[in-house]
């Protein structure tokens, strides 16, 4: 049992919108926040062509779609997550602005509510550090594309109370997710070996070994791995794949970690992946992932 | 696509039968060097340029290793190929289809059709150490194995970590015990010498499992 009942989001991204289409498919009241209109307008199309379609395969129960939607609410204020029990921030890679959006979530929450990052690369200790309440602040990693998988890395930072981590934990599992328990370390576990995985797939590209569709065939094939490594890049976004590597690189200062030229020239011919239906590969759509 | 088979010994490719073995005529236009010494085998072979194409069976090494190399411009209707197998696990069904700057189109399509004729999955890469699996899960593997000395996590903690949030089959601890880390060792430790970069030296318990090998 949890005594969660009202989950803020706070980033309404491909990220933000997956935890949150999770929150509210599980019964929690879930209240998403950005600062941008057309982020939460984009956000609500998308979970509710993903609910309507999970529902027609048979993977929600009629009536489920409507009944998440009714649990799911987008705001611009953030004012409007001082109800919240536990609210997860889910908004890009950069220290200073996670430690000023949970500055200003720490006057508008109340003492109880939990904090929790979706980082993916950044350590908890060091954005609990500027949140207020790092006894009560925790790692909550979801994995791409959050809707779909089941794997929460959670990680405790120096000062989460092992209360905070318990009711996180919980949390976790009453939502239907499988969380497993990490170090609060660069990249944690998923990370750690998929960043460096994903750069040397892509070096092997800028050094001429493979064609993208060999690379990606071959890995599947030979290993059962379900996506190639440059289709799951076109999914994440070189955009993204290259402020993980920043942020990853610049701790660890492991020489994997560190970004490829090819990722910045392609950032640069707006060839991001699949949000710009062009990337290693080319796309239709542009739809969001399982919608 | 007709092909001959020459056989020079004991092949990771193709250890058991398969409809690529059964499928080899005599007097055909393509040849293929099966086994362990294929490629000194091709190296003594003669007309070679009258056939369709010629392909040779690698281990770790380069395909230029047994055709030469020169000025970048190297290339022929000679292939080279390897089915991936890790260890001692049955071989997948990929085939890496090795090619020089200068193969010939004609040849390697020749080559791509005899083993996709096979039910085999066929990807081409250029002649690099490692080619493209290798290459690539070699310092994955070696990173989970020093992540589990170090321990960021138990064993069964990282391989269910990247199983759940990767989709993989097999975590990578689990995967090199069940198919050999000493073979992961041998691997890695050639792929090391051949590009000299730090993440395909092998792990220490690589190299351990190899030790223990040599001792029993």
């Amino acid at each position: 049992m949890t005594n969660i009942q009202t989950v803020g989001v706070a980033g309404a991204g491909t990220m933000g919108a997956g935890i949150a289409i999770v929150a509210a498919r599980a019964g929690f009241r879930t209240v998403i926040f950005d600062t941008r209109q057309e982020a939460l307008d984009k956000a609500k199309e998308q979970t509710s062509a993903f609910l309507k379609k999970s529902e027609e395969r048979g993977k929600l129960p009629q009536g489920g779609a409507a009944a998440a939607m009714k649990k799911w609410a987008g705001t611009t204020k953030l004012e409007d997550l001082a109800q919240c029990d536990l609210v997860i921030e889910a908004i890009f890679e950069d220290l200073t602005v996670k430690h000023q959006l949970f500055s200003k979530l720490n006057k508008v929450c109340p003492e109880k509510t939990i904090f929790a990052s979706n980082t993916s690369t950044i350590s908890i200790t060091e954005i609990a550090g500027g949140s207020g309440r790092a006894d009560r602040f925790v790692g909550m990693h979801f994995c791409l594309p959050a809707q779909l998988m089941k794997l929460i890395e959670m990680s405790p930072g120096m000062n989460t109370s092992s209360a905070t981590f318990a009711t996180a934990w919980k949390f976790a599992e009453a939502m239907g997710q499988k969380p497993v328990a990490t170090q609060d370390t660069p990249g944690f576990i998923l990370n750690y070996f998929l960043i460096p995985f994903n750069n040397d797939a892509i070096r092997l590209v800028e050094q001429g070994v493979a064609e993208p569709q060999d690379i990606d065939l071959a890995i599947k094939t030979a290993l059962g791995y379900p996506m190639g490594p440059l289709e799951l890049l076109d999914l994440v976004g070189m955009d993204t794949q290259k402020l993980l590597c920043e942020a990853m690189h610049g701790v660890t200062q492991e020489p994997r970690a560190a970004c490829p030229p090819l990722v910045r020239r392609m950032i640069a011919a707006n060839r991001l992946g699949k949000k710009t239906g062009v990337g290693f590969h080319t796309y239709g759509n542009t739809k969001m992932f399982g919608a | 696509m007709s092909y001959e088979i020459i056989n020079t010994g004991e092949s990771r490719s193709f250890p058991k039968q398969h409809a690529f073995l059964e499928s080899s005529t005599n007097n055909a236009n393509g040849l293929v060097y099966l086994g362990a010494d294929a490629g000194k085998a091709f190296s003594a072979g003669l007309a070679h340029s009258q056939r369709s194409f010629i392909a040779i069976e690698l281990g770790t090494e380069c395909l230029g290793s047994h055709t030469g190399e020169s000025r970048g411009l190297e290339g022929s209707n000679v292939i080279g190929f390897a089915r991936f197998r890790l260890g001692d696990s049955a071989p997948s069904q990929l085939i890496e289809l090795v090619r020089q700057p200068g193969t010939s189109a004609p040849a390697l399509n020749a080559a791509k059709a005899a083993f996709e004729a096979a039910g085999l999955v066929v990807v081409v890469c250029n002649d690099f150490p490692g080619r493209i699996v290798d290459r690539l899960i070699r310092p994955y593997f070696n990173a989970a194995l020093r992540r589990l000395d170090e321990k960021l996590a138990s064993a069964d903690d990282l391989d269910k970590t990247l199983c759940l949030g990767l989709g993989y089959p097999e975590g990578p601890i689990s995967l090199l015990e069940r198919t050999g880390l000493a073979h992961h060792y041998r691997v890695s430790r050639d792929l090391h010498d051949a590009l000299g970069q730090e993440p395909y030296a092998p792990a220490r318990r690589a190299r351990v499992a190899a030790e223990r090998e040599q001792v029993s």
